[in-house]
């Protein structure tokens, strides 16, 4: 091909030009996201379904939940969007420096998010509120006084509290490596003006678990927030 | 539209930082709804005002950070795709379960 004798530095030999080999990786990097929403959305009916059929139990599962701790997740997660969509027009300008330096903080704040997921995680399995284990333990009823005809339905819940987060969760740890990896390559130069694709493909799939997290926090932490166990609701 | 009015701005921080802040204003008033018990006024009213902060932060985040705004014409038509396929995932298989006028047998009760 005599017009590309000019070889441009990442450009895969089929496609024809730089512009157009992004828009077949953004295009490729929507189409599996479009798998996580369904993914995700096979979830979100599982929650639709069972809290319409158990809506007192999806208030007082709920109400179990730390929403402090959700709350400062949500603005963790909100604060590292802003981080990685610096990253990604960093990245774009070639300014190597500031593109690593929001990448390794978008990177601390998906750590500072998954340990805090593991805090709450833990409180609750000591509480005897892992839904696999003893919800029916007497001391579990003794320390949360579930009363006895809420206890399946609030497992119900719990499960699903568990399976969204925990699946959200793992997107999470995957981010990681994800930053992991660009920082890694970012400091060996592989990204350029011309060449940053990695990064803002990266960059759409955090934005995407972010979003997950902007319906789970008010879907399960939220949803008891107002409800008070035994208020006569 | 032609496809060169999607391109980039050449400054998008100020977006970003606009984004960012209704994120957070929104969550802030989220939190603060939810203390108060709407569906004394009405059943659903609680997850209503919810799901729309919610969605209303979720299409800030797809617009400006995913840069569907600015994206091509085939991107945007391939995310609400999306959408509208996760729409009829529930709505369907939710009108099933009232067209029949009930719901899973109830458990341990």
């Amino acid at each position: 091909m005599a017009d590309h004798a000019t070889h441009v530095e990442g450009l895969a030999h089929h496609f024809v030009s730089m512009e157009q080999q992004k828009e077949a990786g953004m295009i490729g990097m929507w189409i599996f996201l479009l798998t996580e929403i369904m993914f995700f959305g096979g979830l979100f009916l599982a929650y639709t379904i069972y809290r319409t059929t158990y809506p007192e139990g999806f208030l007082y599962g709920s109400h179990l939940l730390n929403v402090p701790l959700g709350g400062t997740n949500t603005v963790v997660l909100i604060v590292s969007s802003l981080t990685m969509a610096m990253a990604v027009y960093y990245s774009q300008l070639g300014e190597r420096k500031k593109l690593v330096f929001f990448l390794f903080v978008t990177l601390v704040l998906g750590l500072v998010f998954l340990v805090i997921k593991y805090f709450e995680y833990k409180s609750k399995i000591d509480d005897h509120l892992f839904p696999a284990l003893s919800l029916y333990n007497p001391a579990s009823t003794g320390a949360h006084g579930v009363p006895l005809e809420l206890q399946q339905p609030v497992r119900v819940f719990l499960w699903i509290y568990f399976l969204m987060t925990g699946l959200h969760a793992v997107h999470m740890i995957v981010g990681a490596g994800i930053l992991i990896t660009l920082i890694v390559m970012a400091q060996r130069g592989k990204f350029t003006r011309v060449y940053n694709s990695p990064v803002e493909i990266s960059g759409l799939y955090w934005h995407f678990v972010d979003i997950v997290w902007i319906f789970l926090f008010p879907l399960l932490y939220l949803t008891g927030f107002h409800y008070s166990p035994g208020g006569g609701h | 539209m032609a496809d060169h009015s999607h391109e980039h701005p050449a400054n998008p921080i100020k977006y970003y930082i606009g984004v960012f802040l209704l994120l957070m204003v929104f969550t802030a008033l989220t939190v603060f709804v939810a203390k108060f018990d709407l569906e004394h006024y009405w059943g659903p009213l609680n997850i209503i005002v919810a799901l729309t902060i919610a969605v209303i932060k979720a299409t800030a985040v797809v617009l400006i950070f995913m840069h569907v705004r600015w994206s091509s014409r085939l991107t945007q038509v391939i995310v609400v795709a999306g959408v509208f396929w996760l729409f009829i995932l529930l709505a369907f298989t939710m009108s099933d379960y009232w067209s029949r006028g009930g719901w899973p047998t109830k458990l341990g009760q």
